[in-house]
């Protein structure tokens, strides 16, 4: 299991060719409070770059990214009951998607956490 | 673009209350203080919230007879203000649309002026071209303060015991501390509250003592956008423009009677027709039904997928729970409770007509 952060800041962790899907940290502090996920739905298939959801804070709309190419197999359904748990805790009970992986090559794009932590300075 | 930002007197003071700056219109301003959107937003409603507004433009204008001649640029009927009387108005263009809104105060010896900040540029000439024999000056060396929400009059008041006796859409000049500011009990949150102008050198000292108070928190843009959206205010730029008719705009209560009857404004054919005949299209308070904030250039259909108008001002409403919108429809479409579509992302959510305001204004008349 190994985690991993994209320049959009995404976190995936990974296991096998499944992985789970969030925002870090630092984007839940940029973004504000949250007030609504907008997500997409199981079997929805998606491409690196590709837009796979929105997040509204207080003050603005933010896209979601794909990391990588891939599936959702699962949506984390209590978001939409409560999007601020995506301030409280989003790197873990907060996270938006479990997806397949279906080019694990494009996993080598993405940074670590030390090298995430250095992209943010 | 890399022109540097303006500063208000309190950015110091913005700095060291963890204000998140960002530039509005020109202006280095506090968009949120580690509380947050949400927390100062609810601290305004329910207790009181401060904001620097030094931004705003403050203009002071002496000679003759100043009430009467800004009637031939506002539709207000500003020659009859009394003395100790602040009102909302509004510059029209030739063609019956907002040039900008404002407040002006009957001052006594002068009149004064609060304008918006990105518009300064625009007004303060325009006063200057059409006002003839007034003297108009632009403020530079003044902060402008609001202090807004229930707890208002108890945090100015301690400060300031005559700030008590003003009721609202009044002003005075007061000493707060021994310094003397013009007190003003009007704001922008749809809350009983003021707006304080003082001068620059005293503004953070004040600004501190007024904070010190236990109910009184810092409170930036971000809330009080959300404030004024709850409150069905206009924010210029969004909801009324150089196109958009004071009609259209429901703002019609802020034109007297004397004014819609004998014109004589800028724009006056188009407005008074429009209060003849009704105007083609109305400001209305939007309620989408799901959760997903509809924000500003959302178009509104009806149920037949007609295009009838477009949101102008939206997102979350923190007291309402959800959010909340405004925006033009086409006449026919504005009855509170009619049914539309919101075309949120391509995608149709269902919403309704409701009337403004969202949350019941709070003043103290």
């Amino acid at each position: 299991m190994a985690t991993y952060y994209s320049e959009e800041h995404e976190w995936l962790t990974v296991e096998g060719d499944t992985a789970t899907l969030g925002i870090t940290k630092h984007a839940a502090e940029q973004l504000g409070e949250v007030v609504f996920v907008e997500q997409q739905e199981v079997g929805e298939e998606f491409e690196k770059d590709g837009e796979i959801g929105v997040i509204e804070s207080v003050k603005a709309a933010s896209e979601i990214y794909a990391p990588v190419d891939g599936e959702i197999l699962e949506v984390n359904e209590t978001l939409a009951d409560n999007p601020g748990a995506l301030n409280d805790d989003p790197e873990g009970e907060a996270w938006i998607y479990k997806i397949k992986i279906t080019d694990a090559a494009q996993l080598e794009d993405l940074m670590d956490e030390a090298g995430y932590k250095a992209f943010i300075g | 673009m890399t022109d540097t930002l303006r500063r208000t007197p309190l950015y110091d003071l913005h700095v060291e209350l963890g204000g998140k700056l960002v530039d509005f219109a020109g202006w280095e301003m506090p968009v949120q203080y580690p509380l947050g959107i949400m927390g100062e937003h609810k601290q305004c409603r329910e207790k009181a919230a401060l904001f620097d507004v030094s931004h705003m433009g403050q203009v002071i204008l002496q000679g003759e007879n100043v009430g009467e001649k800004l009637e031939a640029l506002c539709p207000q009927a500003f020659a009859t203000l009394p003395e100790g009387k602040a009102r909302y108005g509004f510059f029209t263009n030739e063609d019956g649309g907002i040039m900008d809104d404002l407040i002006v105060s009957n001052a006594g010896d002068h009149f004064f002026v609060v304008v918006n900040a990105a518009l300064r540029d625009q007004d303060i000439p325009h006063m200057r071209a059409h006002l003839d024999g007034v003297e108009v000056t632009e403020i530079f060396d003044r902060a402008l303060v609001a202090v807004q929400g229930p707890k208002a009059e108890d945090v100015v008041g301690a400060l300031c015991p005559a700030a008590r006796d003003l009721k609202f859409m009044e002003t005075t000049v007061a000493p707060i501390d021994g310094v003397e500011c013009r007190i003003s009990r009007l704001g922008y949150t749809g809350e009983d509250g003021y707006e304080i102008s003082i001068p620059e050198d005293k503004a953070i000292g004040i600004t501190r003592a007024l904070l010190a108070h236990e109910d009184c928190e810092p409170a930036g843009l971000g809330a009080r956008d959300s404030l004024r959206l709850e409150a069905g205010l206009c924010l210029y730029g969004n909801d009324i423009d150089q196109s958009t008719s004071p009609i259209e705009a429901n703002l019609a209560w802020a034109i007297q009677k004397r004014r819609k009857e004998e014109g004589g404004f800028p724009g006056a054919d188009r407005i008074q027709r429009e209060l003849a005949e009704g105007p083609a299209r109305k400001l209305v308070g939007i309620k989408p039904d799901g959760r997903a904030p509809a924000r500003q250039g959302v178009k509104v259909q009806d149920l037949d997928g007609n295009t009838i108008g477009q949101i102008t001002s939206g997102g979350f409403g923190p007291t309402v729970g959800g959010p909340v919108a405004m925006g033009y429809v086409a006449a026919g479409h504005t009855e509170p409770g009619e049914q539309v579509n919101l075309i949120i992302r391509g995608k149709s959510q269902p919403a309704r007509i409701v009337a403004l305001p969202f949350v019941k204004q709070n003043y103290k008349r």
